[in-house]
């Protein structure tokens, strides 16, 4: 079921980076430091503006992607990557979309596990790439049978 | 502070070692990231998933380690970012950040980075590719 998910993605969505959302996630982070949130010290920055921590595109929205059902409950956050071309910059339009790379089924400790990779991208307005973020979920044999894959 | 493209190889970032983990710190990060999993701020619910107790964000540990690099952002900015979960942080723990210089490359420094409990045990780990500005 999983697998046959594999290569399908979501339509894209404009996200802005928001001043306000920057500040109150890098405060949730305890590094309120001025390069996220002072304006002055932004625009005297090399970025010429304000940037965003790096996890931040925790934040966006990426879309639905149409019959990738995954239970609410139980899945496991195995790894996380991000690749940037530049830092995000407060203020920008950030086009997303996310697909699904890869599935995999491994046996582990507590049974089967599913592996599911999820690509997430963040383009500027003229389509260029800012940044990827992959995320592996691990799916694990009493939650893949609650969901009959 | 000392200048990070003047780090040498082997030579580790000033390591941080965080507040004990709060309530507070998971609510205010599920409300900025919008992850409202309720393992990480309804006891009930963690114990329903099997846990000891809630436990913090994967995401805010990962969020928390990238800020030894903050100070740094004339020098450079954080190309690649790869973390491997390995441990669950539950309320109370110490979280202490880490990072060494493991290779100086023209264009990019890499680091090992990591997070540990008070126990000494790894929670998170993985490798930040610093690109020079």
């Amino acid at each position: 079921m999983l697998t046959d998910s594999i290569g399908k993605r979501s339509g894209k969505v404009k996200n802005i980076v928001e001043r306000g959302a920057v500040k109150k996630f890098a405060e949730a982070i305890d590094d309120a430091h001025p390069i996220f949130i002072c304006e002055k010290t932004g625009r005297q920055s090399r970025y010429r503006a304000n940037i965003a921590p790096p996890t931040f595109p925790r934040v966006f929205d990426y879309g639905v992607i149409e019959g990738l059902d995954l239970p609410k409950k139980g899945l496991i956050h195995g790894e996380q990557l991000y690749h940037y071309e530049r830092p995000l910059l407060v203020g920008e339009e950030i086009h997303c979309y996310q697909e699904v790379h890869d599935y995999y089924e491994r046996n582990g400790k507590s049974g089967e596990m599913g592996f599911l990779q999820i690509k997430r991208y963040g383009e500027d307005s003229d389509g260029q790439l800012i940044f990827t973020e992959e995320q592996v979920v691990i799916i694990t044999e009493a939650v893949r049978k609650g969901m009959k894959v | 502070m000392s200048v990070l493209t003047e780090l040498a190889v082997g030579e580790s970032l000033q390591p941080v070692t965080l507040d004990p983990v709060s309530r507070l710190d998971l609510i205010k990060y599920a409300g900025a990231s919008g992850d409202y999993n309720p393992i990480h701020t309804i006891d009930e619910e963690a114990e329903k998933a099997g846990l000891p107790g809630i436990i913090a964000h994967g995401m805010w540990t990962m969020g928390n380690l990238s800020k030894l690099f903050t100070p740094y952002y004339e020098e450079g900015f954080i190309e690649d970012y790869t973390i491997r979960f390995k441990g669950m942080v539950f309320l109370n723990d110490e979280v202490t950040l880490h990072a060494v210089l493991i290779e100086n490359k023209e264009e990019k420094l890499n680091f090992d980075v990591k997070a540990t409990n008070q126990d000494g045990k790894e929670v998170i780990k993985g490798n930040v590719a610093f690109r020079k500005a």
